[in-house]
């Protein structure tokens, strides 16, 4: 089995999969939905059974294939998981299914009221299936180049999206959306390119001798501090600009409130971990020197990040809006724990992108819910919901709690590691990251409050409750949240490896304990 | 040691309950037949499991009684490894019965009390939740356990004060709580985090050591660490215990139904802080300063938390400044060192029977008087409900520590350790204890005099009963606890019980049935008792509340403390988020779409393109596949 070529094979199947929807009849909107669910569930199942052939003792990379594909340039078709992609690939391909399944009607020709002629079910799942085979792809392209153009071909699906399928502003939003996209996307192609001349130095020059651009191979290349810092900057913004950070953040709120949900579920759950991944993997492992000369500058960014993005958060008044703006403050946290470097925080970080996957897309999915029902994002426009429709609240609740990192919800593992391995090497931005666990209470819960509490409003009266295709939808979410909350170590012990291996390569060591008397020499746990 | 027996099975008393919580919820109204009995079986079953469990205890030596579960690695990161232990020893086995038992009680009374809510089914699930996540936190075996209990219990305090979520009270009250004991969150996660940060670990065993000399990491801290760490954990305390400078949710939290009062805001959750404290004795014993503040939050509190409770007229809400108030003292002893310990947890668990009888029997007139709560309408209700009458009454003697019941021992006790402190400190704190007995005599019977004497206040439509059977057992339970707990507690050896925990005093303390201390707290008792018989006894209560001094005045607005958040929190709060949302649609999307209209034209062009977008697409491809190639040509030639 470890010759078959997993990754290709589940970046390819996406694709073929979305060519073959955009060849079905226009008419059978039911055949697409069905064929284009099939496609993912296949595709998850793969995934799944490659994941459980992930060997967490072995190599760091693994299922691994490599084959030229622009020799002239060195850009190799490469291909291969770490622990921390192989967890974001399983988020991904899980998703997908789920968000195919709520978004069932979302594309309907006979839905809304504002649609545009263009836009009809296959194109929309085709766009989905595409922006799959992407995502995986961006995950596993180990060769900096491929990994680019995965970069930006997830754009393409995205903006498409946003554009045929969004709400009444959606033309704005897909502009300023693809024009932040591209801005970052062009400093890193600089930064990308500039690699290939430093690799094809001489190994006494620091270089290995031939253009490459395969990420074991640059690893072992020695940058002259001044160039390092030039293109960890490239990179940086690059990935700063998709995590979103504050103040590269404005897009994402408008691409929010305008894009369909489902899709939204998939651009903020997954297609923003690229940003985050990306420092992660590329701006501390290709340049440790220039990671560490950044790190106050980053960190200070990271907390502006949780507190603004929260306070804003506090301030929305269309749901959508303020879940991407809780976003923006848990990538806060993604980015402390990635910079604080201790094994804690990084473990944390990587964790805590799987997370905020899930528990931000069931936010998404069931506020998507409420505007099938509502048509309307907007808070005043509910009140009262829990009475009308009991499960679709109770849901609503658990997500929410999750958002707000609940112990006993996975959200919470990961936010309390990133937390104490701040803490343990940059007091002070932990002490401060730590106010954003009030205002998540604040933001989350006053939105329960105004929307679910209080009397039921007239426009809620008779709200459907959850069918049984949006239980479907988000349940699988909530029951991952639910036992990651108590058995985060399965995920953790894929995740750690890698964790370790970028310590290593940053040359960083977690800082040791203060007091340490004789108990603590045995180690013994009861 | 590794425990044995049923002991090794103590995972059972959070899963029994949780199983109840989640069978109900996932079961949703397929359950509304038998929800309630599940609930209670639940509970009862945990209760069960902890007397047996108590019963192995006892027949261990001293030195064997403290026993550990690990039941799975739950994070393991590093040198970062927390394991899903629970640790059984005879401080968090105490608490168990306590919880369990009581507990139980509750659960049977609220089958009677909810038995017109549409929920009821609902309203078990959340208490199932409760006791679940109370039973984790008090069996924790390091401090990541014992937050996820902590916060556990937050939540099903949230679920249970918004209960009626249609009321926007309610609703408010429930988000108010659990916002303010994320502030006291903030103290906790900091203390964890500097724990792990100095010990490279949080386990009991670890930090705190395995045996009365306290011989854990903490013995070798420095006072600046243990000073931090003490505070930092002392807001935790604070948050959930609702001590100042946090108490201000506690009232509010009425809005939940009577027996949530009972349990979680009287005889449970909110003494959370003083199990966290006395825990945490080997790291509060090495910072004086540490102490003395928890004894000054518990001192102000006990006074702040008397004087609401005189100006309420609502009968909950009195009864919630003396949970505060009672939560003071014992904060005062568990700050005292191990001179205070046994008291803090022998006031715990008898204010837990009497403050859970009350609670209960309130909710038994207010059963009678079709919910209302306002006490100026009640009135001479002990004619029609002997037994609430009776059991309340008993409740009330043991609160203000009449003779020989529980309080008497407990409370007394508590003032005799504050007295005993040297220097000044102890004298003031002393004082202060004593100064509290004398005004929870007064405002206690004030609450009795309105509700139970006098004449008749209620209108015409009220039909005052008792409350049926399977209410009003359990409040004769309760009301046996009230009148023994304290005695049996104080006198059957309960001290030796927990020196395996928190240590012998440094000076052997004697029971002394006639103190000092104790015969001043028995003349305040009687004038403050007094007092409130001359102006609610001896003269008619009015039905309108009269204006009223400055105190009382104060004293009804909970002292300001909601005015207080309001203009130093909220108000600033709600500006900046204004200012905040100005800022991002301005300044940084303002300076984004400037940058973009420099590149791609205006600002309002990019808005208009309302068709074609896909061209532009087209365009933007073409740019950056041009930029590509220039870009490659330049690294070629380079």
């Amino acid at each position: 089995m470890s010759d078959f070529p997993w990754l290709s094979v589940l970046i390819a199947l996406p694709l073929v999969g979305a060519a073959l929807v955009a060849l079905l009849p226009r008419e059978r909107e039911a055949l697409v939905k069905q064929f284009a669910l099939l496609v993912s569930v296949v595709v998850g199942v793969l995934t799944v059974v490659m994941a459980a052939n992930f060997d967490t003792g072995g190599a760091r990379f693994q299922f691994e294939e490599k084959y030229w594909w622009i020799k002239e340039f060195g850009v190799h078709w490469a291909v291969g998981v770490d622990g921390i992609a192989l967890t974001l690939i399983l988020l991904s391909v899980i998703l997908v299914p789920l968000v195919i399944l709520a978004s069932w009607t979302e594309a309907d020709r006979s839905g809304g009221t504002d649609v545009p002629a263009k836009r009809s079910a296959k194109t929309y799942f085709a766009l989905l299936l595409a922006l799959e085979a992407a995502m995986i792809g961006v995950f596993a392209a180990t060769d900096v180049f491929l990994f680019y153009v995965f970069f930006e071909a997830m754009l393409v699906p995205v903006y498409f999206i946003i554009g045929y399928f969004g709400g009444p502003q959606r033309s704005y939003a897909a502009v300023k959306f693809l024009l932040y996209s591209l801005f970052g996307g062009l400093l890193m192609l600089v930064a990308v390119l500039w690699l290939y001349p430093l690799s094809a130095k001489s190994p006494a020059e620091g270089g290995v001798g031939h253009g490459t651009f395969l990420f074991s191979e640059l690893t072992q290349l020695t940058i002259d501090p001044t160039t390092a810092k030039w293109l960890f900057l490239g990179f940086f913004i690059a990935f700063a600009i998709k995590a979103p950070m504050v103040p590269v953040h404005t897009w994402l709120p408008d691409a929010a409130q305008q894009s369909p949900t489902g899709a939204l579920v998939l651009i903020v759950g997954v297609l923003d971990k690229v940003g985050t991944y990306g420092m992660l993997r590329f701006c501390l492992e290709l340049f440790p020197g220039a990671a560490k000369w950044a790190t106050p500058v980053v960190l200070a960014f990271a907390v502006l990040s949780i507190i603004y993005g929260a306070v804003l958060a506090i301030g929305q008044v269309d749901m959508k809006r303020l879940i991407a703006y809780t976003s923006v403050s848990h990538f806060g946290f993604i980015v402390l724990g990635i910079f604080a470097m201790t094994s804690q925080a990084q473990s944390g970080a990587a964790l805590y992108m799987i997370n905020h996957g899930f528990s931000t897309g069931a936010l998404f999915l069931i506020v998507g819910f409420l505007i099938v029902r509502r048509r309307s994002a907007r808070i005043h426009d509910y009140g009262g919901v829990q009475k009308a429709a009991p499960v679709l609240a109770g849901m609503f609740l658990i997500a929410g709690l999750s958002g707000l990192s609940l112990p006993g919800l996975s959200t919470f593992v990961s936010e309390f590691l990133v937390i104490v391995g701040t803490f343990s090497a940059h007091r002070w931005a932990a002490i401060l990251a730590v106010s954003g666990i009030v205002l998540a209470a604040i933001y989350i819960l006053w939105m329960y409050q105004r929307t679910m509490g209080g009397p039921k409003v007239p426009a809620v009266e008779g709200m459907q409750d959850l069918t049984a295709r949006e239980k479907w939808a988000v349940a699988p979410i909530i029951a991952i949240i639910v036992a990651m909350g108590f058995f985060p170590q399965p995920v953790l012990e894929v995740i750690n490896p890698s964790v370790k291996e970028t310590l290593v390569r940053v040359d960083q060591r977690d800082p040791a304990p203060k007091v340490t008397g004789n108990v603590a020499e045995n180690g013994a746990r009861p | 040691m590794k425990a044995e027996g049923i002991q090794a099975a103590s995972w059972l008393l959070v899963a029994l309950p949780l199983a109840g919580a989640a069978i109900l919820l996932i079961g949703g109204k397929r359950t509304d037949k038998w929800g309630h009995l599940l609930g209670v079986a639940m509970s009862v079953a945990s209760f069960g499991v902890g007397a047996a469990m108590f019963v192995q205890m006892l027949g261990y030596g001293a030195e064997e009684r403290r026993r550990t579960v690990h039941l799975w690695d739950f994070i393991d990161v590093g040198s970062f490894t927390v394991g899903m232990d629970l640790l059984v020893d005879p401080l968090s086995i105490s608490f168990v019965l306590l919880i369990t038992g009581v507990g139980s009680l509750i659960h049977i009374y609220s089958i009677g009390y909810m038995s017109h809510d549409p929920d009821r089914r609902r309203f078990f699930a959340y208490l199932n939740l409760f006791v679940a996540a109370m039973l984790l936190l008090v069996l924790g075996g390091n401090y990541l356990i014992l937050f996820l209990g902590w916060e556990g219990v937050g939540l099903a305090s949230y679920l249970l004060i918004g209960f009626w979520q249609h009321k926007p009270t309610a609703a408010t009250a429930a988000k108010k709580a659990f916002v303010v004991n994320r502030v006291g969150d903030i103290g906790l996660v900091l203390a964890i985090s500097l724990m792990f940060a100095t010990f490279g670990s949080i386990g009991f065993d670890q930090v705190l050591g395995e045996g009365a000399e306290h011989a854990g990491l903490a013995s070798q801290l420095s006072t600046g660490t243990a000073t931090a760490i003490g505070l930092l954990l002392l807001l935790g305390a604070c948050g959930k215990s609702a001590q100042l400078p946090l108490q201000s949710w506690l009232l509010d939290a009425m809005e939940g139904p009577t027996p949530v009062s009972a349990l979680i805001h009287a005889a449970t959750m909110v003494t959370a802080g003083v199990y966290l404290i006395v825990r945490s004795a080997p790291i509060f014993e090495m910072s004086d300063t540490a102490q003395l503040v928890v004894t000054i939050v518990g001192a102000a509190t006990l006074l702040a938390g008397a004087i609401i409770g005189c100006g309420k007229d609502d009968i909950k809400k009195a009864l919630a400044g003396s949970t505060m108030s009672q939560i003071g003292y014992m904060h005062l002893a568990a700050g005292l060192g191990r001179t205070g310990y046994v008291f803090a947890i022998a006031h715990l668990i008898a204010h837990g029977f009497f403050k859970a009888g009350l609670f209960l029997g309130a909710g038994s007139v207010m059963h009678g008087m079709n919910d209302d709560v306002n006490m100026r309408r009640f009135g001479g209700v002990r004619g029609f409900m002997m037994i609430t009458y009776a059991t309340f009454g008993l409740g009330y003697l043991a609160i203000i520590g009449f003779p020989f019941l529980s309080g008497w021992f407990t409370k007394d006790g508590i003032i005799e350790a504050a007295y005993a402190k040297e220097g000044t400190s102890g004298i003031i704190l002393g004082s202060c204890a004593l100064i509290g007995a004398g005004i929870t005599a007064y405002y206690m019977s004030r609450v009795m005099f309105m509700t139970f004497f006098g004449e008749k206040r209620w209108a015409d439509d009220v039909h005052p009963h008792e409350s049926p059977k399977v209410m009003t057992v359990p409040l004769m339970v309760l009301a046996i606890g009230s009148v023994f707990a304290g005695g049996f507690l104080v006198l059957g050896g309960f001290a030796e019980f927990l020196e395996p925990v928190v240590g012998k005093p440094e000076h052997e303390h004697h029971f002394a049935w006639l103190t000092a201390p104790g015969a001043a707290t028995f003349v305040l008792m009687l004038i403050g008792a007094g007092i409130a018989w001359r102006q609610y006894g001896a003269r008619p209560v009015p039905r309108e509340q009269p204006a009223g001094s400055f105190l009382t005045v104060a004293a009804r607005k909970d002292l300001y403390g909601d005015a207080l958040n309001e203009s130093l929190l909220m108000r600033p709060g709600q500006w900046l988020t204004r200012l905040a949302v100005w800022f991002d649609g301005r300044g940084v999307d303002g300076a984004v779409n400037g940058v973009a209209a420099g590149i791609g034209g205006t600002s309002g062009r990019i808005r208009r393109i309302q068709t074609g977008f896909a061209r532009s697409y087209a365009l933007s491809m073409v740019f950056g596949a041009a930029v590509i190639v220039a870009a490659l040509l330049v690294v070629n030639v380079a």
